[in-house]
């Protein structure tokens, strides 16, 4: 009985309690900069595009949300003709920004995706690419690269000496 | 002339206003609730969430009134109706302060037995007419709680009529102007309030309509419209308590600096929030539990309390001689 009126007072000081509700539109929570959120696409330092379209991300995916296609342009550097997101079927895993090699594709902290129709969820590049190098601020992969493009031989690289003539003679 | 609109208008107003704070409550509980709950509630319609009401009005009636076809059609469309009736017409012999009262019976106490007696039928008849099990289990279990609470129920106002001397509830409120009943009578007022949280079916007694047991309760095939009657019901039904515990056991319109009706209003909603706040603390119980509560508990109580009472005032008298 005592326990019972020990109850109904200890709620009631409840009353008197800071509210743990987080009441969302007005106020959010703070996220941790690796939230897994919105997907992008991020450039290099020199703004060019960092996606070199090796699929990998596409198969990596373990939804089969993402979807590119590869081109070349004249300088020899690959990109995506088209890189579709469907963010209706995305679970945000982070498997693919796990499998970039060039850090291309990254998550944010964003959640805030919400929309009326599903063809809308479905970004396509355009959406997808933002002007930043997002996380990685310094990294340019042909800049590192052994591959040879347009205004880059192969030795050029940082970090790479010229290449060895296997079948020459001299030391 | 005037003396019948004034009539007229207490009328209205008695009619009105337990309508207005019941649908005022399914807006203010879930407030109280989550308040002692460390919540927020409903607060994104108007101002606070005050038009949550409003919203809920308007979701419920545009749902499908649905009868289902294996009811009894007349009966299930009536069982909501007298719950409703029964609640209500309780507040008539209710004396809200001096002069303000549809009519003061003066067995006005015996008419809210009666009265609460009635909403019985409705839970009865509406589990019943819904041929389902969970609806007819849920109203089983309402006619034996509120049957078993109804008698102590009115045991535990007798102490209060031995000491007024009346059963009108004007008188007895009266009677309380030095000294409210709640101090002499503190067991009455507590037997009576619990009660009246059995015969309103309000969580520690929600038994017949155990969302977590028996779907709804007796309203489980209930949608639209008569649901929202069973839900005013119960509503109504609380404010009919409070407001009886206010006029019985808290001296009713008594009270300093402010004006009588607004006393009594403030009392009243003083009751129901802790009303709520029983709810918000207590969990269910189980119904052996509650019938060994009710009967070996809390009729011998007021028994006694009732012969203890009995006694004092026949001393009393005895002194006077």
């Amino acid at each position: 009985m005592l326990s019972i009126l020990h109850t109904i007072w200890n709620v009631f000081t409840h009353a008197f309690h800071r509210r743990v509700t987080v009441r969302y539109p007005e106020e959010k929570r703070p996220l941790p900069p690796r939230w897994r959120g919105r997907i992008v696409l991020t450039r290099d330092p020199d703004g060019a595009e960092r996606c070199v379209a090796c699929q990998l991300c596409s198969v990596v995916c373990p939804v089969g949300c993402i979807a590119l296609q590869t081109t070349q342009d004249e300088t020899g550097r690959r990109y995506p003709a088209f890189f579709r997101i469907n963010f209706s079927r995305c679970i945000f895993c982070g498997f693919c920004e796990e499998a970039c090699p060039t850090c291309a594709i990254q998550l944010t902290p964003d959640y805030e995706m919400a929309e009326y129709t599903r063809p809308a969820l479905v970004y396509e590049k355009e959406d997808l690419l933002i002007d930043g190098t997002g996380k990685y601020h310094d990294y340019n992969y042909y800049r590192v690269a052994g591959l040879a493009i347009g205004g880059k031989d192969k030795g050029e690289a940082e970090h790479e000496q010229p290449p060895v003539d296997v079948r020459g003679l001299l030391p | 002339m005037l003396e019948l609109l004034r009539q007229a208008l207490i009328i209205i107003g008695v009619l009105a206003v337990p309508f207005l704070i019941a649908s005022g409550l399914t807006w203010g509980e879930r407030r109280l609730l989550a308040l002692f709950q460390d919540r927020y509630g409903p607060n994104r319609v108007g101002p606070g969430g005050v038009l949550q009401v409003a919203a809920d009005m308007f979701k419920i009636l545009m749902k499908e009134d649905w009868t289902p076809p294996f009811a009894d059609r007349p009966v299930f469309v009536l069982a909501p109706a007298i719950i409703i009736i029964a609640t209500l017409s309780s507040f008539a012999v209710l004396t809200f302060a001096p002069g303000i009262a549809v009519a003061d019976l003066n067995i006005g106490l015996l008419f809210f037995l009666a009265m609460s007696s009635m909403a019985v039928y409705s839970v009865v008849l509406a589990g019943w007419a819904s041929n389902n099990k969970y609806a007819l289990l849920g109203s089983l279990r309402a006619v034996g709680q509120m049957l078993s609470y109804e008698v102590f129920m009115g045991l535990s106002l007798m102490g209060v009529v031995i000491q007024a001397g009346s059963f009108s509830l004007g008188t007895i409120t009266r009677a309380q102007q030095h000294l409210w009943f709640c101090v002499p009578q503190v067991v009455g007022f507590v037997v009576f309030t619990i009660a009246g949280l059995a015969e309103t079916r309000r969580i520690p007694f929600d038994l017949p309509e155990a969302e977590s047991e028996l779907v709804a309760g007796y309203h489980t095939e209930y949608s639209g419209l008569k649901f929202a009657m069973f839900f005013l019901g119960e509503y109504v039904g609380i404010t009919l308590i409070a407001a009886l515990v206010t006029a019985l056991f808290l001296g009713g319109w008594w009270g300093p600096v402010l004006p009588p009706l607004v006393w009594f209003l403030l009392k009243t909603l003083v009751v129901i929030a802790f009303f709520i706040l029983v709810r918000a603390a207590l969990p269910r119980l189980r119904f052996d539990q509650l019938m060994e509560f009710g009967w070996k508990l809390m009729l011998p109580l007021s028994l006694l309390n009732l012969l203890v009472t009995g006694a004092v005032v026949l001393w009393q008298e005895g002194l006077r001689f």
